[in-house]
């Protein structure tokens, strides 16, 4: 009894220890600020804060392509911004506190990178009329040049229709898969745009879709990306697809197992990946979000900041496939065709289906 | 091929509720009700990756097993020593292992929800079977931590109903009272309990980063420790019980990604398999479960 009281008061002893050392560094902290700021009052800064999506950076993926973009934002205009970035918790409760916060804090743009900011960024875009707002991937209605916001959009049917393409012929089985993450309108685009690519060049193709569930979570849980990449193999396809996220490690895993391919989404995935998955790589559909964000900084530092929207497609340079040291020779005898598909879509010839719907109208005309 | 490449699956699923669950027969059956597991899960991840980065799967085995038991040592003088309520130092344990892995992360691999990729053990080819084409599937390529995982059933059921310890552990989760006249050291039996617990769900969580994604991402064990619970309970408080328990759970999930999305069956529908499975099972089939009966009780000598 004796010794638990002990313990038990030596504990409460460590806990008001603890506050007051807490404490004691926050008082110091804004002194050392102060002395910063006189130091150098001149030279104000702009401020431009990210918060990421579910799966945060080191996703391979998506959110480190944002980070790569303000990283690179970071070091060209190094005098004339600083920045700084959030990952929101677990489920991602708390996006937009996050964002709430940057913009109290006096940042002058605020990116939120992913679809599931769009209505945290309306709602806090309008409480905080002076601060600019990114969004990537998300859609808001209604906004034009003189909005705070720029919704950062782009046209992943379009690179997945490539990457799709290139599955059908790389595909000696005939049969292809495709991993998504979250089941949303967003997710099935890549879907659609995949499956339009693959019967475009071989209409005889049979596409195994697969969906690893129906919330955010689905971004993160690579072992259920692993086990329906297993399943896709194991039934005849061989080639894999993925738009999930951090789950997309669990398929390109898959992969190198099964010593059959995968295509990596969003970044180059070959890059990122170890170096015995590197050879089951066979490319990955790019999403130029570093562009975006680059481009939006830049936009912010000369002063010429518009609100509205972008769209990055395959003319802008927005999406396009990758080719890199570790799959130049895997790609090479069918990057010619490739990149014919790529002028008829830009050139108009092409029109890649961007839902469900016009996916099956698609398919009826290329059986005309 | 089907079939076999199903119940591969479905093993590959089954096998960290089935570690997790293990762990949960030994507190649980020495009084303590850890619903910690999860925490214990996730802490096993995260150090098991960081320990395979740094020295090797097999180091990395061992950190997260001690990262699971570092937990557990909490959750028992928690519990056993100051005697606080069970569930609730059970949640505080989740929730300081989700904050500490991120904090960890962000300070150790400068990345708050991801590892780099990190080396899993050898995969196993068991002899003889493994020529077999029918079994193939479930017998080359096997990580040896699911054989282990396998053994252990039998292992844990010997243990708990045939020895010495066993007896004991067991006694202090029926009535803890009667144990001490006897000379039991209770306290210590409940540690014993508790701090296994941690090492099998730290275990688990090594599994799932380490053999099945060669990568910690956090949230990676999506809630399986409540499920290791629920299949413990589920398995009346018996090794062979949570075997089977753990194996339906990991079926209903391996099954659930085999129907083919079509028409007829709507998306959400095919997602909700596993947990309506379950479902029917625990109404229709289970009979009735009988708990220890001083499981959740915190002990006090001199207790009425």
């Amino acid at each position: 009894m004796k010794v638990r009281k002990i313990l038990a008061v030596g504990l409460i002893f460590l806990l008001v220890a603890a506050l007051l050392v807490g404490c004691s560094k926050q008082e110091q902290q804004p002194q050392q600020q102060q002395q910063q700021g006189q130091q150098a009052p001149e030279t104000e800064k702009l401020k431009v804060g990210l918060v990421f999506d579910v799966g945060g950076r080191g996703d391979l993926s998506f959110n480190d392509s944002a980070y790569a973009g303000l990283e690179r934002a970071a070091e060209d205009f190094a005098d004339k911004i600083e920045v700084e970035y959030r990952e929101p918790s677990g489920g991602g409760q708390d996006r937009e506190q996050l964002l709430r916060l940057l913009a109290e804090n006096g940042y002058d743009l605020i990116f939120g990178v992913g679809f599931l900011f769009t209505e945290h960024i309306q709602k806090v875009s309008q409480e905080f009329p002076d601060v600019k707002f990114g969004l990537i991937d998300g859609f808001i209605d209604g906004l034009d040049e003189n909005s705070n916001v720029t919704c950062l959009l782009f046209k992943e049917h379009e690179g997945s229709f490539l990457v799709g393409a290139a599955a059908a012929m790389k595909s000696k089985t005939g049969k292809i898969g495709f991993v998504g993450g979250m089941k949303t309108p967003l997710i099935e685009r890549f879907e659609v745009g995949y499956m339009a690519g693959a019967k475009y060049v071989n209409p005889n193709i049979e596409i195994l879709s697969d969906y690893i569930g129906t919330t955010g979570e689905a971004f993160k849980d690579p072992v259920k990306g692993k086990e329906l990449a297993l399943k896709q193999f194991k039934a005849g396809a061989d080639v894999v697809y993925h738009a999930s996220g951090a789950s997309g490690v669990g398929v390109i895993e898959a992969a190198a197992a099964e010593k059959k391919l995968a295509i990596g989404v969003d970044s180059d995935q070959s890059l990122t990946a170890k170096e015995d998955q590197r050879p089951y790589i066979l490319t990955s559909m790019l999403k130029s979000v570093d562009v975006s964000v680059y481009e939006t900084i830049k936009s912010l530092v000369e002063g010429n900041f518009k609100g509205g929207y972008s769209v990055f497609g395959l003319a802008e340079n927005g999406v396009s496939y990758a080719v890199n040291d570790y799959n130049k020779e895997l790609i090479s005898d069918i990057q010619p065709k490739l990149d014919e598909l790529k002028d008829k879509i830009i050139k108009g010839e092409i029109k890649v289906p961007v839902d469900k719907k016009e996916y099956q109208e698609f398919e009826k005309s290329l059986f005309k | 091929m089907f079939l076999s490449e199903l119940l591969a699956s479905s093993l590959r699923m089954a096998v960290p509720i089935l570690l997790t669950a293990l762990g949960a027969v030994f507190t649980e059956r020495a009084g303590v009700v850890n619903i910690g597991l999860e925490g214990m899960m996730i802490v096993g991840s995260f150090w098991g990756a960081l320990g395979s980065y740094y020295y090797g799967p097999y180091f990395g085995l061992l950190l997260a097993m001690a990262a699971g038991m570092f937990l557990a040592l909490i959750h028992a003088v928690n519990t056993v020593t100051f005697r606080v309520d069970q569930i609730v130092s059970g949640v505080a344990i989740n929730i300081l292992a989700y904050g500490s892995c991120r904090f960890l992360s962000q300070a150790i691999f400068k990345m708050a929800t991801t590892s780099p990729h990190v080396a899993g053990l050898p995969k196993i080819d068991i002899p003889v079977l493994a020529g077999i084409e029918f079994l193939k599937p479930l017998v080359s390529g096997v990580s040896p931590i699911i054989i282990l995982a396998l053994l252990l059933v039998p292992l844990t059921r010997f243990v708990i109903n045939r020895t010495v310890f066993g007896l004991r552990l067991r006694s202090v989760g029926e009535n803890p009272l009667a144990a001490d006249t006897l000379g039991i050291n209770v306290f210590r039996m409940k540690y014993a309990g508790v701090l296994l617990s941690g090492m099998l769900a730290g275990l688990s969580g090594a599994y799932l980063a380490l053999e099945h994604t060669g990568m910690y991402v956090e949230g990676m064990t999506q809630g399986q420790g409540f499920i290791a619970l629920a299949a413990m309970i589920f398995g009346n408080w018996e090794p062979a019980g949570a075997l089977w328990a753990a194996l339906l759970f990991g079926f209903s999930e391996a099954l659930s990604f085999r129907v083919v999305e079509g028409g007829a069956i709507p998306y959400q529908f095919i997602k909700m398999i596993p947990y309506v499975l379950t479902l029917a099972v625990l109404a229709g089939v289970v009979r009735k479960s009988t708990p220890p009966a001083a499981d959740g009780i915190p002990y006090e000598r001199g207790m009425k």
